[in-house]
């Protein structure tokens, strides 16, 4: 057991810190700093950015620009990303599909698809949850059907992250109905500029246009498109679920962004006084950030994660604790903000801060973090059936 | 940072674990040695002083093993495992803090090296009625010079106060600051009223009137500092053994949903239980990261300051997690939890107990409350 990075460990960090705070381009950081919503293009600039100093897809095989880190440096890299406000590489293309292909597909799809993948040349979206096939995704009823070599598919799918900017979607779909549940599913990718692909937006209770609805209507896909084999999508989904799960504790973003709230409160008060002289504020501010202090040390604990296709049990509770704290952050933003929180749409005349005035939308905003990848309390049951063998 | 035993750590772990696991194989066996005086095994003890577990931390020149805090954290966590009475923080870690700190090469040997052998067994007396868990003692003072003082007031409660063989004593000093000295059985002008504790131990209330007291190190001099470290390594032990009592807590409860029956099924069908069942262990991981990383501050880190907040960061943690896990535990049992005969209400006792020892959770998160403003992130590698 040891307290201290070893030498080589704390120059890994140095340099990752340097490379983050040089680097990347300040307006993006701003922006992230600012808790704003990214332009498509900043996304794509800073992705790139990284993929050029090869500190895109670190978790990837390293014949495909992975590199051979190890899972202590993985987090570190994972934890200086967000504490120097970079957006994280675009988790659909280096966290979800990337694996997969990676792991999962020909050596053709691979060849096709990774290395703009990694480049962000290539826009990911994700086409899973359906409106009948939410937590019980395996439900879903999006179906192809195979006509010579080429598969048809039709359905429709939703919640589809910026699916507004994607160039390409990988779907589950049915492809044996006869099937069980979860044995009928494959994973196949799909151009979203073929024809009868449609996407619809939706907009959410923060006001923004975040995730979309997809419709397909008998689109036409090459055969070659199935990742890896017909009718084992299930087992690729559950793959890509447990990566998704480890990534979705942002514990460096959540200190970052406690660090930012506290700030901010130093000058809150009445008259420009400090909340922490309200000691009721001074404690729940404490105590907000030793739990964040527990989830951190824990990620820390358990950074050894997905192997062999399947996710560290752990990573539930990196889910479920991490959504929750990520969310109480957003919460104290708000309760800072005091009245000042209805003036989201203040802009610039307005005297009221920036961050007083993103401080609603983002809270409503990151409700979400515990509905998706598997919300928590499908963490819970996985936590009971699969960690505690409690199995009603 | 680097979560992992070595081999050493390892075997140390499964011999205490064997041991104690022998020694307390059943409530029942734990129940009839805590009820009769003085509340604990004398001949497990004496096992643990022969394995070398007593004196871990201190020196060999000492009569110890020149172990470090992770050791005595393994010692502590399988105390808690089967909420073994013997009183090992107390003993090993508080008072052993104190003297290793303080006291002259005499004293050192004879304190230290009879509670490594096993063949003495002093208690701090520190706590006092009306000062709650403040550091600073106000109802003993000390008074005299040179090598002769006396203690008066009270101390109240002493764990194994009335067992002890030796008694170190926080108090007042005349010129100010805290002394710290040592107190003979038989020294007169002391007395002592032992009792039993909401958790099946004992303490004592103990009095001294102009009570012959010998200054652990040199006399007269603030021991302050010293005093705040012993506590803050005691908090930490104390914390892996809640630790151990939590885990122990958690697996004996989903274990009852997995075979008690009831509407002809077994209670894991009802997910209103499950679902409880899977929040103590989402606690009992994010409180063991915290109580290590603890550890391993008091191992790895010479700050001072540094130690002292990671203890209350633990000990923070651990109030709030085996509150949770003590009362779902007894909940989740339903009415077979209430009952003395069976294990799980014991653990929720012990839990209580340890929570109040040297601080609670709100005690220590005010503390942090006063400083969570100076700086921004937090460094858990305290860079």
């Amino acid at each position: 057991m040891k307290l201290r990075l070893s030498e080589e460990d704390a120059a890994f960090r140095e340099e990752l810190r340097e490379f983050f705070t040089t680097k990347v381009p300040q307006h993006i950081r701003d922006t992230v700093a600012a808790r704003r919503e990214l332009s498509k293009e900043q996304f794509v600039e800073a992705q790139q950015v990284l993929n050029a100093a090869g500190l895109a897809v670190p978790g990837w095989p390293v014949e495909w620009g992975g590199k051979d880190w190890t899972p202590l440096q993985r987090h570190l890299w994972h934890e200086e990303l967000q504490l120097a406000n970079v957006p994280m590489p675009l988790a659909f293309n280096t966290g979800m599909i990337g694996p997969v292909l990676a792991n999962f597909a020909s050596q053709e799809l691979k060849e096709k698809f990774l290395p703009k993948t990694a480049n962000l040349d290539i826009w990911w979206s994700q086409g899973f949850s359906e409106p009948d096939a939410g937590s019980d995704l395996a439900s879903l009823k999006t179906k192809a059907v195979l006509e010579g070599d080429e598969w048809i598919v039709n359905g429709q799918k939703t919640w589809t992250t910026l699916g507004q900017y994607g160039d390409w979607i990988f779907t589950l779909v049915r492809t044996d109905p006869e099937a069980k549940k979860q044995a009928g599913i494959s994973m196949l990718l799909i151009d979203m500029r073929s024809e009868g692909v449609t996407v619809r937006p939706i907009e959410l209770i923060d006001g923004g246009h975040e995730v979309n609805e997809v419709f397909f209507d008998n689109v036409r896909v090459p055969a070659e498109n199935l990742v890896g084999e017909v009718n084992k999508g299930w087992d690729y989904a559950k793959f890509l679920l447990g990566n998704e799960r480890v990534g979705v504790a942002p514990v460096g973003a959540t200190k970052r962004n406690l660090a930012a709230a506290k700030e901010v409160a130093k000058t809150a008060g009445p008259g420009g006084s400090s909340l922490f002289d309200d000691p009721v504020f001074a404690a729940r501010v404490a105590d907000l950030e030793n739990e964040i202090l527990a989830l951190e040390l824990t990620a820390m604990r358990v950074v050894a994660n997905s192997s062999d296709g399947k996710p560290h049990p752990a990573s539930s509770v990196m889910k479920l604790r991490g959504s929750e704290l990520q969310q109480a952050v957003t919460e104290l933003f708000v309760d800072i903000a005091g009245p000042s929180v209805i003036a989201s749409g203040g802009g610039e005349e307005s005297d009221i801060e920036d961050w007083a005035q993103v401080s609603a939308p983002v809270y409503l905003n990151l409700r979400k973090a515990s509905i998706y990848g598997g919300s928590n309390e499908v963490q819970r049951q996985i936590i009971a059936g699969t960690i505690l063998g409690l199995r009603g | 940072m680097d979560f992992v035993y070595d081999s050493e750590q390892e075997a140390l772990k499964g011999a205490v674990a064997g041991l104690l696991g022998k020694a307390y194989d059943s409530t029942e066996t734990r129940r009839e040695v805590a009820k009769s005086d003085p509340g604990w095994s004398e001949s497990t003890w004496q096992q643990l002083a022969e394995m070398g577990a007593l004196g871990l931390p201190f020196a060999e020149a000492d009569g110890g093993f020149g172990a470090g805090p992770v050791e005595v954290a393994i010692v502590a966590e399988e105390i808690g495992h089967v909420i073994a009475p013997e009183p090992y923080v107390e003993t090993v870690v508080l008072t052993g803090s104190l003297v290793q700190a303080l006291g002259t090469d005499e004293q050192r040997a004879e304190i230290l090296g009879g509670i490594a052998d096993g063949s003495l067994i002093p208690a701090v007396a520190h706590t006092e009625v009306a000062g709650r868990y403040a550091e600073r003692p106000t109802a003993v003072t000390a008074s005299g010079s040179e090598d002769a003082w006396t203690l008066t007031g009270v101390k109240e409660p002493v764990i194994t106060g009335e067992r002890a063989d030796l008694l170190i004593v926080t108090a007042a000093l005349p010129t100010g600051g805290t002394g710290v000295f040592a107190v003979r059985p038989d020294a007169s002008g002391l007395s002592r009223h032992g009792y039993r504790t909401a958790d099946g131990g004992r303490a004592a209330k103990v009095t001294f009137a102009d009570t012959p007291a010998t200054p652990l190190g040199e006399a007269g001099t603030d021991a302050s500092d010293a005093v705040a470290l012993a506590v803050a390594k005691a908090q930490i032990a104390y914390c892996h053994e809640a630790l151990g009592a939590m885990e122990s807590a958690v697996k004996i409860t989903v274990e009852y949903l997995k075979t008690r029956k009831q509407f002809g099924v077994p209670l894991m069908t009802f997910q209103a239980l499950t679902f409880r069942a899977a929040d103590l262990y989402v606690q009992l991981e994010l409180t063991r990261s915290i109580v290590m990383w603890a550890t391993l501050v008091l191992a790895d880190s010479e700050d001072r300051d540094f130690q002292i907040e990671a203890a209350r960061r633990a000990k923070l943690k651990v109030s709030k997690a085996s509150r949770h896990i003590g009362q779902e535990a007894i909940q989740l049992h339903g009415g077979i939890g209430m009952t003395a005969e069976y294990s799980i209400g014991h653990y929720t006792g012990r839990l209580t107990v340890i929570d109040h020892l040297l601080g609670d959770g709100a005690f220590h998160l005010n503390e942090l409350a006063t400083s969570v403003a100076d700086h921004a992130e937090y460094d858990p590698f305290g860079e």
